[in-house]
């Protein structure tokens, strides 16, 4: 167990490396003016240009100097330091006013995919081939099909504006009823992915040899299925859904932009399409870093549930 | 985000993961008469409606794409202010949009781009994941070892966030370098599942019998991996390409949905879905029809790629 | 050798005249989107309380669905009863619903499987697995479940049962993981153990121990006991009688000794010969010539007709009844009479 935490804990900072290197390097190497890249099409002040320069160090020329740079940011970013977006404010501080509402909506999201997910899946697994395992191998392969950029503005139309159901746009300081459409929309991947896992998990352990033991044994049927079957189905499931949460919080730049929740999502939105290259340098790290973690997290829950992999 | 995380990879890893029953019968029932895979598979596919339904699609589309003048006589550029929002006449089927230019010809014309950005995306990924697959899994031993490593990586990359990286280098360029540059990022970022996928099937060919003695009759590495472990790998790639073309195409409307993919005045569903979010309370049809036309191309490759791998590989159902 | 030591066999386990448990006629087919497939055509055994029949047959030859049958742990689909009585104490299990069956199984009827690394769930801990018929059929405190459980896996000759028992199925070897699962049958005390392959996928040197683990605790607890193999081997020291199936049938049936000294068949005229023997040098091995019947298409009259080297015009026509050659005995095959005393000489 130790052992297996500490391999991974040795890839992910490899992978930190790696993410962070190819991250920067899109970003700065070989460009002729890299301010100017940064700030897209729009004009750069003298102020700005020498903030830039000083933050990204970007007087350090050369190979040497895109080292020094490199691992300069790797510091700022380890020390939680983003620097300043292009409106002047403390990247640090969007982030941290922007991250409640994302991780209640991605919460939101994940029960979503658990409750019907899981659930839908368990039962389509056990009734192999029958109506209600087609019909939704039909619907989740429709939902794994459409892109959230035509699921999320038809569902703030159709469930916003011709038939106000919920509120089409959910604000600053979002109800939990306002979050509920977004985190349907923002959800439903994950619900159909989820669904699906299942079955096929859930299909394949009732095959399995040892159901045919926990039959030999005459224990019943619930318990073979809710307990045997099940506990070993969901190691997958569970561990889908543990990498599905870091995902889904930086996930959300659609559904944040296209429902207005002031989230992560939706300031790296907005910080594109104002072409605010600080901010959306500063936060797509965070979100790397984000969903490394979460994935490392995911491998040690992974062992947890897995003795197989635990004693290994 | 997670669209184009492709639909196949997490079900591969339930599978991978799961423990390895076997079905039913616990003796084998009988010795029946061999019948090859591919003939299998096409008499499964062949009663399966939705590769039928799928297949259509796809053909409508790509003819869409190479003549588009076949499904309409309109002008996608022709926008006239004065019809903003106005309703069918003439060609004009599903009425003007914001900017007075005809919804359904936008959407018709819309489709080149797309296609040709996820026809080449897929081109090139399975080109790279042909090449990275093959030596990874025929070389094994550190070069499997360093190149896995590399898919890992690389697979650990969430694609949205390094396309929107990558993309704001070219902010600037003309329609054809953002082409060019979308087409670029898709396949550096989304070669790792065919990889991956490539390099499992030739290890299993790989051991095979035929591979030993066509070395035992001395043909080179080079000339073993292109005769016969190749056409092995090719048909499980190309199944994952299939589903990538699909989550391509998605990816690229996103990216232009997001006004950093495709721009004016290259015509994209992403962009004018997002033209017609925003206009979505005075006229729906704007948003409606480019998103009907992306949900249905996305859907048709992905159900084809799906219904192909599921008649290659019965037992998954 | 015949195990003829005299059993403790409780009284009212077998009404009188009956057997302990008894097959009758039973037909089993599977139905698949390719066909049908015959897989059991016609079986009849039976077993007395305190012994030990040895079920033996080629994969495929139905040995195994037959027990699965008994257990009623059959898949269906596509697995089908079509006829055929499977009477315990007298009573037809294949007529009662499936709540009282599922009382006879592990109670009454335990099975072990060939695999115990597949056959074990993979992610409880032995000792649970051991005590949960204890805990959930005979409510049982987790405590005393967990006593009993180190008892049994004293019982099986597991070492430092008491550390052991929080393992998981990995972390043990192969011949102690069927120590594991021999110790998870035995736990309800059943009547009738069905033992299927137990020890195919182990090593030759723990073969031996597994099997003389088996025979000690049928004796010790007096069960009966249904050996289901391929080897012919294993048989010869733990059984009293043998049944040979071929597609789905009883080809021959006779106690241990007379069958190794003359069999009546040439089925297991040919298995016999083609065991390797000490005692004969530089022998040439026997096969027996061509494959298994496919069960979808099995051959007329009857079914070993076409790799027979006593094949004659009837057997293409023919379907051979029991033949009854006395002391129990039964050969299907129309020249029984012939080949036992070919294989006497």
């Amino acid at each position: 167990m130790f052992r297996y935490i500490l391999r991974r804990l040795l890839q992910m900072v490899l992978a930190f490396f790696g993410t962070t290197l190819i991250v920067y390097a899109l970003m700065f190497a070989g460009q002729t003016d890299p301010i100017q890249a940064l700030a897209g099409e729009r004009p750069v002040t003298a102020a700005q240009r020498a903030y830039l320069t000083e933050k990204y160090h970007l007087d350090q020329t050369g190979v040497g100097g895109f080292f020094y740079r490199y691992f300069d940011y790797v510091r700022s970013l380890l020390q939680g330091d983003l620097g300043q977006s292009l409106t002047g404010r403390q990247i640090g501080d969007i982030l941290q006013q922007a991250w409640p509402v994302t991780v209640k909506l991605a919460l939101i999201a994940l029960a979503v995919a658990v409750i019907f997910g899981v659930t839908a899946g368990v039962i389509a697994g056990i009734r192999r081939a029958s109506i209600f395992d087609n019909a939704t191998l039909v619907l989740t392969l429709l939902v794994l099909g459409i892109p959230t950029i035509v699921l999320a503005p038809l569902a703030q139309y159709f469930l916003g504006v011709r038939w106000p159901v919920f509120p089409p746009t959910a604000g600053a300081e979002p109800s939990f009823y306002a979050l509920l459409l977004p985190g349907i929309v923002l959800g439903s991947l994950s619900l159909a992915t989820a669904l699906r896992l299942t079955r096929t998990s859930v299909a394949e352990n009732l095959r399995a040899d040892y159901v045919r033991t926990a039959r030999s044994k005459g224990l019943v049927k619930r318990r073979i299925v809710g307990i045997h079957v099940l506990r070993n189905s969901l190691i997958p499931v569970v561990t889908f859904l543990g990498v599905e949460l870091g995902n889904l919080m930086s996930g959300a730049i659609i559904t944040e932009g296209v429902f207005n929740i002031p989230g992560v999502g939706f300031n790296l939105f907005r910080g594109i399409r104002t072409e605010d290259g600080p901010l959306v340098v500063g936060f797509v790290s965070v979100l790397v870093v984000v969903y490394l973690v979460s994935n490392l997290l995911v491998d040690v829950l992974y062992a947890v549930l897995d003795p197989r992999i635990r004693y290994e | 985000m997670s669209d184009f995380e492709t639909v196949a990879s997490s079900e591969n890893q339930a599978a991978r993961r799961g423990p390895s029953g076997e079905p039913g019968a616990p003796n084998q029932v009988g010795v029946q008469k061999p019948r090859s895979l591919a003939g299998d598979a096409w008499r499964d596919l062949r009663r399966n409606p939705i590769f039928w339904i799928s297949l259509v699609l796809v053909t409508v589309v790509t003819l869409m794409a190479i003549v588009p003048g076949l499904f309409t006589a309109n002008d996608p550029q022709d926008c006239v202010l004065s019809r903003q929002n106005a309703g069918p006449s003439g060609g004009a089927i599903f009425g003007y949009d914001f900017q007075g230019c005809d919804t359904y010809a936008r959407a018709v014309y819309g489709s080149r781009a797309s296609l040709l950005v996820g026809a080449l995306s897929a081109l090139f990924t399975g080109v790279i994941a042909l090449v990275v697959g093959m030596l990874a899994g025929y070389f094994g031993g550190w070069v499997d070892a360093v190149l896995s490593r590399v898919i890992d990586i690389v697979l650990g990359i969430p694609l949205l966030l390094a396309a929107i990286v990558l993309l704001k280098r070219v902010s600037t360029a003309g329609p054809n370098a953002r082409i060019t540059a979308v087409i670029f990022v898709l396949a550096v970022l989304g070669w790792t599942t065919a990889a991956r996928v490539v390099r499992s099937s030739v290890i299993t060919a790989k051991e095979q019998d035929y591979v030993a003695a066509a070395r035992m009759l001395g043909a080179g590495n080079g000339r073993i991996m292109w005769r016969h472990i190749l056409p092995n790998s090719l048909a499980p790639a190309i199944v994952v390409l299939t589903i990538a073309l699909g989550t391509f195409i998605a990816a690229e409307a996103t990216l232009s949905f997001l006004g950093i993919g495709l721009k004016a005045p290259t015509i994209s569903w992403g962009q004018d879905i997002d033209t017609g979010r925003i206009h979505m309370r005075e006229s729906s049809t704007p948003l409606i029809v480019p998103s009907a036309f992306l949900a249905l191309t996305v859907l048709a490759f992905i159900m084809l790629g799906d219904a192909i791998r599921d008649a290659f590989d019965p037992k998954l159902r | 050798m015949t195990n003829s030591t005299v059993q403790p066999t409780p009284a009212s386990a077998t009404p009188e005249g009956g057997h302990l448990l008894e097959v009758r006629d039973l037909y089993v087919e599977f139905r698949t989107s390719e066909g049908v497939a015959k897989v059991i055509n016609g079986v009849s055994y039976h077993l007395d309380a305190g012994e030990t029949l040895a079920v033996l047959g080629e994969s495929g030859s139905g040995k195994s669905v037959t027990a699965q049958a008994i257990m009623g742990i059959l898949d269906s689909p596509p697995a089908h009863v079509r006829s055929g009585q499977i009477l315990y104490q007298g009573h037809d299990l294949l007529t009662q619903p499936e709540e009282q069956r599922r009382q006879v199984r592990g109670k009454e009827i335990a099975m072990i499987f060939q695999d115990a690394l597949s056959a074990l769930n993979p992610v409880f801990p032995v000792g649970w697995q051991i005590s949960e018929t204890l805990r959930t059929r005979e409510g049982m405190s987790r405590a005393d479940a967990r006593r009993r459980a180190i008892e049994l896996m004293d019982l099986v000759k597991i070492p430092a049962a008491e550390r052991r028992i929080g393992d998981y199925p990995h972390q043990f070897s192969g011949g102690m993981r069927q120590r594991v699962m021999i110790a998870m049958a035995l736990a309800l005390n059943p009547k009738v153990l069905i033992a299927d392959e137990p020890t195919t996928a182990l090593d030759v040197t723990v073969q031996a121990q597994i099997m003389d683990l088996l025979a000690d605790l049928r004796r010790d607890l007096g069960m009966a006991m249904i050996l289901i193999t391929h080897d012919l081997g294993v048989v010869a020291g733990v059984a009293d009688r043998i049944a040979v199936m071929y597609a789905g049938r009883i080809v021959e049936h006779a106690d241990v000794r007379s069958l190794y000294r003359a069999p009546a068949h040439p089925y297991t005229k040919g298995l016999l010969e083609s065991i390797p023997r000490l005692d004969v040098r530089g022998q040439e091995l026997a096969t027996i010539r061509g494959l298994p019947p496919n069960l979808m298409r099995i051959p007329s009259g009857c079914p070993f007709h076409p790799r027979c080297p006593y094949v004659q015009q009837v057997c293409v026509d023919v379907v051979p009844h029991d033949l009854v050659l006395g002391d129990g005995r039964t050969s299907a095959c129309h020249f029984a009479q012939e080949v036992r005393d070919d294989s006497a000489r």
